[in-house]
This record gives structure tokens, C-alpha cells and sequence, in this order.
């Protein structure tokens, strides 16, 4: 089996290529957490205001395999034994 | 350069569609049976549904040179009403033999209930029986992983299927690869927010390889981008990627697959025979 293709561009192409969008999606999500602060009310102890905190956690770390870690961290957990809990009949 | 779409909901999109993805290069268009936005309430709006899959639909893109191939099934959002679901599927073998009709789908997953698990179990019976092909949702958000897990726990319980001949649709990257390593296909949606983004598409095809994926619209009612397959090739191209990976993803993969279908016939660009039209 052959090997998956590779990244075709090198890191400071991506760099010069995403630059301005990764900037315009800091400036985006900048803007949201303003709102948070402007509007009426507290959403510091919503527990989504935990899993973005946890989600930009991740963007800064080392991991290399960000974007799954971003998808997990978003996703309810797997049951084990989910065939138990929903009581799914015997085949 | 010439592109299958292997999963758009077409009844909800107008013939204009039709006109920009054919001068856009599709050739054909897979469209498996969807919730249509309200829930169904007999089984006979299911027989109309299906009539307009099978009968209309190939007709409207025959008019702009698309083959167009269906699935059929009652969706996850409308499993909950088990007994209307057995219906259905008691009903569906009225259509499997119809021209361009390729398998049971788009089965799956939608909260992760008990009664969608008992109705995927139940049609993936029904295509083993009647030797259909397969093709599944997995639920959106951050109901996927845990649905995708249970997915392929039920697919691979079963001793019957044929994991070459099940895609399972919707993956990204946190599913793609334990559907892949599992031997069965995998389909990437281009769909704002809620699935993958072309970008992000090409990263998991750097990741995984080409082999057994593929990449698809899913456009339907809701905000959805029916050309979001030709976005995916300029991005391949903008990329580096050579012009026969491309060809691989969007063409061959989506041919290779659907020619397991007994019901898959398929007249490729430049053939001299008229596309199949009903």
C-alpha cells in the first residue's frame, strides 16, 4: 500500500498562504468574546464557556494532531456499553 | 475535470442546480433518501418519495447530461416511530430493482436512541437479505463520535456485510481513520459548520491516503453548497496535489465504489451512449 500524500507546501507557505485568514478567525472570535462581556448577564460558568477555554488550551499546545483533539473535546464520550444502557434487544 | 457527487439530496435543490454542477463537470450524482425537513406520517409519503427518486429525478438531471443514482430508506430523524419505520421497510423491496437504484441508505444514526439503533439493525437485515449496498449517515456535533463507534460496533457484529461494499458517511478527522482501518468507505461532506471544510478535507485525505474515501456536497434544503466537490478539487490543486489524486478522489473512488451495485450503470464522458434516463 502506498504511502498517504504528503503536505505538498512546506510550513512558511502555510504561514504566508493562511496568515490573513487565521487572523480575520483570531479577530472573529475576539469580537464574540467582547460580546460576552457586553452584554447583560454571565456566561462564566456555562459549561461551554469551559470547553472553549479547554478548545484555545489545545491551539497553543504541542500537540500535532490539533484538530482531532478539537473534535474530541466537542464530542459527547463513547459507552462502552452502550448496547446495555439503551437495552438493545438480543439479536 | 469530470467529478461524481456520491451524496446530495437533489429533490430539494432546483434544476438551476442541475445546469451549474453539469457546466461545472459532474457527471453523476448519488442521492440517498433524507428527512425532508418535517416528519413523514405514512408510509405512502414514503412511496411517493421514493416514485420521485426513482422516477423523476433521473429524468430532471438526464436533461442536463447528470446520471443520477438513489438510495432508499427511512432516515435516522424519522427511526424514532418504530412502527412506521417497519413499514417502510417492509415496503422498500417494491424499489430495490428499479434502474439506478444502489443500496439502502442513508441509514444511520441521528441522537444515538435505542429505537435508531433498533431500525439501522433492522434495514442493514433487509440489505442483507436482498444483497444491497449500504450507505450511513453519522449523527452531526458532538453526537458523532459516540454514534460513529456504535455504527461500526453494529456493521462489524454482523458477520454478513461486506465492508467494501458499506460507506459510511460524514467522517472527519476524529472517525475518518477508525472507519478506514475498519475496511469500510468513508465519505467527507463539504458543509458549513456542522461538517468539513474543503481545507480540512485535504488534510485528512494527506493523512489517511486516498484509498476508499470520498468527498461529497450533501447539499440539501439548509444552507449547503452543491458545488462544494469542484471546491474541493481547486483546493487540491491550489495544494500541489497532481491532477490524477484528484481524479482518484472525486472520480474513480466514487466509480469503484458504486459499481458494486447490481443496478450501477454508468455511461462515462465521451461514451456514445445516451446517459440512463427513466
Amino acid at each position: 500500500m502506498s504511502l498517504p500524500p504528503s503536505l505538498p507546501i512546506d510550513a512558511p507557505e502555510v504561514l504566508e498562504r493562511e496568515f490573513l485568514e487565521i487572523r480575520a478567525k483570531l479577530l472573529q472570535l475576539a469580537a464574540s468574546f467582547d460580546r460576552f462581556d457586553r452584554g447583560a448577564g454571565n456566561v462564566d460558568s456555562d459549561p461551554r464557556r469551559d470547553l472553549i477555554r479547554r478548545g484555545l488550551d489545545i491551539l497553543q499546545s504541542d500537540a500535532t494532531d490539533k484538530a482531532e483533539q478539537i473534535q474530541l473535546l466537542f464530542s459527547r464520550e463513547y459507552d462502552d456499553n452502550w448496547q446495555q444502557t439503551l437495552d438493545m434487544p438480543a439479536k | 475535470m469530470y467529478y461524481f457527487d456520491p451524496h446530495i439530496h437533489m429533490v430539494s435543490r432546483t434544476t438551476d442546480d442541475y445546469e451549474t454542477l453539469a457546466k461545472m463537470g459532474c457527471v453523476a450524482v448519488s442521492e440517498p433518501a433524507f428527512w425532508a425537513g418535517f416528519d413523514r406520517g405514512t408510509v405512502d409519503g414514503f412511496r411517493d418519495y421514493f416514485n420521485q427518486l426513482t422516477g423523476f429525478e433521473p429524468k430532471r438531471a438526464g436533461w442536463y447530461g447528470i446520471q443520477h443514482y438513489t438510495w432508499l430508506c427511512i432516515n435516522a430523524k424519522e427511526a424514532e416511530n418504530v412502527e412506521l419505520s417497519r413499514e417502510v421497510i417492509a415496503m422498500i423491496p417494491e424499489f430495490l430493482d428499479r434502474p439506478g437504484v444502489l443500496g439502502i441508505g442513508e441509514i444511520g444514526l441521528n441522537k444515538n436512541t435505542r429505537n435508531e439503533a433498533i431500525v439501522f439493525l433492522e434495514h442493514l437485515d433487509l440489505a442483507m437479505k436482498t444483497n444491497e449496498q449500504i450507505l450511513i449517515h453519522t449523527p452531526h456535533l458532538e453526537d458523532k463520535y459516540m454514534g460513529t463507534r456504535m455504527i461500526l460496533d453494529m456493521l462489524t457484529d454482523d458477520s454478513r456485510i461486506d465492508r467494501s461494499r458499506v460507506l459510511v458517511d460524514h467522517v472527519e478527522e476524529h472517525t475518518a481513520k477508525m472507519v478506514l482501518d475498519e475496511g469500510f468507505w468513508a465519505g467527507m461532506t463539504l458543509y458549513p459548520v456542522s461538517k468539513c471544510t474543503p481545507e480540512r478535507a485535504v488534510d485528512i485525505i494527506e493523512m489517511c491516503g486516498p484509498e476508499r474515501l470520498l468527498v461529497n456536497s450533501a447539499g440539501d434544503w439548509g444552507p449547503s453548497k452543491p458545488t462544494a466537490v469542484p471546491d474541493l478539487i481547486l483546493a487540491m490543486r491550489l495544494r500541489g496535489h497532481s491532477e490524477s489524486l484528484i481524479r482518484k478522489v472525486v472520480y474513480e473512488n466514487p466509480l469503484e465504489f458504486f459499481s458494486q451495485s447490481r443496478n450501477f450503470h454508468f455511461n462515462p464522458p465521451g461514451s456514445t451512449a445516451d446517459p440512463v434516463v427513466i
